[in-house]
């Protein structure tokens, strides 16, 4: 048998932050005091925070310790779901890192700050071209917040065409940011379900769309990793009744250079540079979910957009039918530069080529597991395929057993439990930065885990025993919250 | 390409177990009208020395410290930050995971953000805080929401004197609502008007920001109390969060939401953003807040865990009933944030509050004396207003060719402030350098 990745090794503990620490410590080269003290009132002053005074090496080994305890793209492979974790570039975190654009201020004069406006401005030529739409917002923080730019943007258009709607069609395999985004416009969703092939019919959405429906909210690649390829006829459907199509583009790593969005009947689409574009996650942020419109859309994305007036690259505010702002300044330019970064790296070759292998990793997978695992949809996948834990049957291991057993062989487990509307998902996402041999050892441990699950759960039911922690508590942590220490 | 692993020989393999014949074939089921028939027209590829040198030019065509001194705060403020935080952040089990859903393996991100929660909730006075939204002015609207979900009330009073681009949010966020947005005059003084509050019916929140877009401290407690006899949420926001290294916090003024932006506490200018969306509350609250939670617990061996929690408020679970759309937020950020304060101690924030107040009171001292008038006298933190001599601008044009950026001038934020600016000074700026400053508006 290949020897799997899941080791022992010598983990610490390590204390809180709180629970260690010295008053007196200090952990600071506080700056040399070269001017008077001048105080503020006592009644509006306080004698410090209650925060612990620790020393520099305290410090270090409190956060080394707990990075110990995190599993990352850098430490193996994260085959999660709809998230496309795939390799972070080290060269982006450097060049993200230079003193020009660490350190510069939002506020800075037009003529102190060039290079960070070309950035934004070719930043959205770049991911217009890639996508095929016309004009492309870098403000939104991440996905949800694309989101609700998408859905503002909706919102302002059909205001514009003096047509007031009240809803919104959202299909049952959508992320649950895709209803909140339109809840918080006031748009009631509208669910669809997808047919016996994982994939939305022209005509539940003919049954439902209507001159009082905004448009429709669809995730294509969709959340089963199936490509909608019915879009271009419910894009007409929509747009017979004067909506408009919304597409969440989480799934875009599956399609840079196959699918010309532009052309499939989209008039918004959001991206997460945080997935296709190489950004890290960070643990949950900070992202960025660029919003890439239809010409018709582009007088209501958000200010202030770069213009370049005589030469120079300069913010602009008259765009009067703007939504305003989502974000107190451009956006998280940190990640920009990282996704720029990747996209300069890679060209438009390799770009379409990390798609390509997304799919054959992801459809690969699909082969080799198909006879184990049960396959909900067996058709050609995108960039994920979703199997679930029915050949488990009446046996008592389950879903959240065979991801929890993966952990002990090194792997973070898949997505699970999502789309809802397969019973028992497993959700894999291997991307196109893993190698055979590393997807070969994800499927072997698969097949291992699923055959312990045959044949002795109780055992399985006991993982992961390798991880710092086991199993945890998660139903006392929500009915007896312990938020602060 | 370095970061695509696959030989031919292995995408041949890989393609004979699928049962196709080339990487075209795997996209077949797309129809041909939605298939992209030309090459994306993209630059590159770069090589890493290539790109280094490319951005490295762009970078270098921004004013930034040490070249260039910065007199602006606004919203974003240059700190030094310790080696010790950019290192321990760079560790790329932190920056290269995910959301921490599976807490066997995210042990480190979620006791970090359990810290953060609770040096937050400590240095605001609250009660509790989210693991972080994106950044101050977001979480400034998702406070109102949640003010006006738990009122059942529709109106929410903003002071003039929150920054403008934090109220252009809120504007934006409550554009395809019904919720009304009044907003609270300011006084001669530079602080928001107390009396106009209490004449206000059906209020779900009155929000001040303190110090205020102008600097100057607020009256929080006055405004806590006016809030309570209207039985409206009292919503307080910062811009910059060291301040409360020095100043009473917001929790003992009353305040039953405090939001701002974190981005002072270890986090790079970077143009704006990423910043840190900080949200705190009081537990009676907590169920309709938005965001993550971190909450401690214990494994099966009884051993101190974490894991997120009461996930039953959030978009995964409640869909279009959720008390936010927000999924991913700024954890790392939050590291940062955390890791910052633990470099510095309740000792550290202290002593480097007070230098930036001091300095700043140098520098508002010697522009007074220099033929400046300070138009708002009430006191403040890090950052204050000054009316300009006569010819002003054309010094402030000069000075940005002498590597001095002299203030933010206020005209298009209040179109009634004429020859105003905005002057910050925070530690990273020497005595020295202030001086220089000072002689050249002289001149």
């Amino acid at each position: 048998m290949k020897e799997f990745l899941g080791a022992r090794g010598l983990v610490l503990n390590e204390p809180l932050l709180w629970e260690k620490g010295k008053k007196g410590r200090m952990g600071f080269s506080l700056p040399r005091r070269d001017v008077e003290s001048s105080p503020l009132h006592k009644d509006l002053t306080n004698e410090g925070p209650d925060i612990p005074d620790q020393s520099e090496m305290d410090v270090v080994r409190h956060y080394t310790r707990l990075s110990q305890w995190n599993f990352g793209v850098d430490t193996g492979m994260y085959p999660l779901g709809s998230c496309t974790m795939k390799y972070n570039p080290k060269v982006n975190e450097r060049l993200a890192a230079l003193p020009g654009f660490a350190g510069a201020h939002p506020m800075l004069p037009h003529q102190l700050s060039q290079g960070a406006l070309r950035l934004i401005k070719e930043l959205e030529g770049l991911l217009s071209e890639i996508t095929g739409m016309d004009a492309v917002t870098l403000q939104p923080a991440a996905g949800a917040q694309g989101e609700l730019t998408g859905m503002l943007l909706m919102h302002a258009y059909h205001k514009s065409q003096g047509s007031v709607r009240s809803k919104i069609i959202i299909p049952d395999t959508a992320h649950g940011t895709n209803p909140s985004s339109a809840a918080l416009c006031g748009y009631k969703p509208v669910p669809i379900k997808s047919n016996e092939e994982g994939i939305l019919s022209g005509d539940v959405v003919a049954q439902v769309m209507d001159e009082e429906t905004a448009g429709i909210m669809v995730t294509n690649p969709n959340t089963l990793g199936l490509f909608e390829e019915n879009i271009r006829n419910i894009a007409e459907i929509v747009h017979s009744k004067g909506g408009l199509v919304y597409c969440d583009g989480a799934n875009m790593n599956a399609v840079m250079g196959i699918v010309h969005m532009g052309k499939i009947g989209v008039d918004i689409l959001h991206l997460n540079l945080h997935k296709t574009f190489s950004t890290p996650h960070g643990g949950g942020g900070p992202g960025s979910g660029p919003v890439c419109v239809k010409a018709q859309l582009e007088p209501f994305l958000p200010v202030p957009r770069v213009v370049k007036k005589k030469g120079q690259y300069i913010f602009s505010e008259k765009f009067p039918e703007s939504i305003g702002k989502v974000q107190a300044f451009f956006g998280n330019f940190g990640v920009m530069l990282k996704a720029y970064a990747y996209i300069m790296s890679m060209g438009s070759d390799n770009l379409k080529k990390a798609s390509q292998l997304a799919v054959l990793n992801a459809n690969y997978i699909k082969e080799k597991l198909k006879d184990i695992y049960h396959l909900p949809y067996d058709r050609p996948c995108m960039h994920e395929c979703v199997f679930t834990d029915k050949f488990l049957k009446a046996n008592k291991a389950t879903t959240l057993d065979l991801a929890k057993g993966l952990m002990d062989y090194g792997f973070h487990p898949p997505t699970i439990y999502f789309p809802l509307v397969v019973n028992g998902a497993i959700m894999i996402e291997p991307t196109e930065t893993e190698c055979k041999e590393d997807i070969d050892l994800l499927i072997e441990a698969l097949k291992v885990l699923a055959d312990e699950a045959l044949k002795d759960p109780a055992s399985l039911q006991e993982a992961p025993k390798k991880t710092k922690v086991r199993r945890l508590d998660e139903t006392t942590a929500a009915r007896q919250p312990c938020l602060t220490g | 390409m370095r970061y695509l692993p696959h030989t031919p020989e292995e995408i041949t393999s890989m393609l004979n177990v699928v049962g196709i014949k080339d990487l075209e074939a795997l996209f077949s089921i797309i129809p041909g009208d939605c298939r992209r028939h030309e090459d994306m027209e993209l630059p590159g590829p770069f090589t890493e020395w290539e790109l280094t040198d490319k951005m490295s030019a762009m970078a270098e065509t921004i004013g930034t410290s040490p070249e260039y001194k910065v007199f602006i705060g606004a919203g974003s403020y240059q700190h030094h930050i310790p080696s010790t935080v950019t290192y321990l952040l760079q560790r790329s089990e932190f920056s290269t995971s995910y959301t921490p859903y599976q807490p066997e393996m995210s042990q480190g991100t979620l006791q970090g953000l359990y810290e953060y929660q609770t040096l937050i909730s400590r240095l605001l006075g609250m009660e509790t805080a989210n693991a972080s939204l994106y950044d101050g002015a977001s979480a400034l609207a998702e406070a109102l929401l949640m003010a006006i979900r738990i009122t059942r009330r529709k109106k929410v009073a903003l002071s003039t004197l929150i920054h403008p681009l934090h109220r252009q949010v809120v504007k934006t966020y409550f554009e395809p609502t019904d919720y009304e947005i009044v907003e609270l005059p300011r006084l001669e003084n530079g602080l928001t008007d107390p009396s106009s509050v209490t004449e206000i019916e059906d209020l779900a929140a009155v929000a001040i920001q303190s110090p205020n877009f102008f600097g100057c401290i607020e009256d929080l407690g006055a405004f806590g109390e006016s809030a309570l006899k209207n039985s409206a949420l009292f919503v307080t926001s910062f811009t910059e969060a060291l301040a409360y290294g020095l100043l009473k916090n917001p929790g003992s003024m009353g305040a039953d939401i405090v939001c701002g932006e974190g981005q002072s506490l270890g986090i790079p200018c970077s143009y704006g953003g990423p910043g840190l969306g900080i949200f705190a509350t009081k537990m009676k609250h907590v169920r309709n807040m938005p965001g993550r939670l971190v909450g401690q617990t214990t494994d099966v061996e009884g051993r101190r865990g974490f894991v997120l929690t009461l996930a039953t408020r959030e978009q995964h679970i409640r869909r279009e009933k959720a008390t936010s759309n927000i999924c991913t937020n700024n954890s790392l950020c939050a590291m940062a944030a955390a890791m910052y304060m633990a470099s510095l101690g309740g000792t550290g924030m202290h002593q480097l509050a007070l230098l930036n107040h001091d300095k700043s009171e140098y520098l508002k001292k010697a522009l007074r004396e220099s033929g400046f008038k300070i138009p708002f006298e009430s006191p403040t933190f890090n950052e204050f207003v000054v009316v300009s001599k006569a010819g002003f601008e054309k010094t402030y044009e000069q000075l940005l060719g002498k590597k001095i950026v002299a203030g933010l001038p206020l005209v298009s934020f209040y179109p009634d402030l004429v020859d105003h600016y905005l002057f910050c000074v925070t530690e990273t700026i020497s005595k020295e350098e202030i001086d220089i400053l000072v002689r050249e508006v002289k001149a």
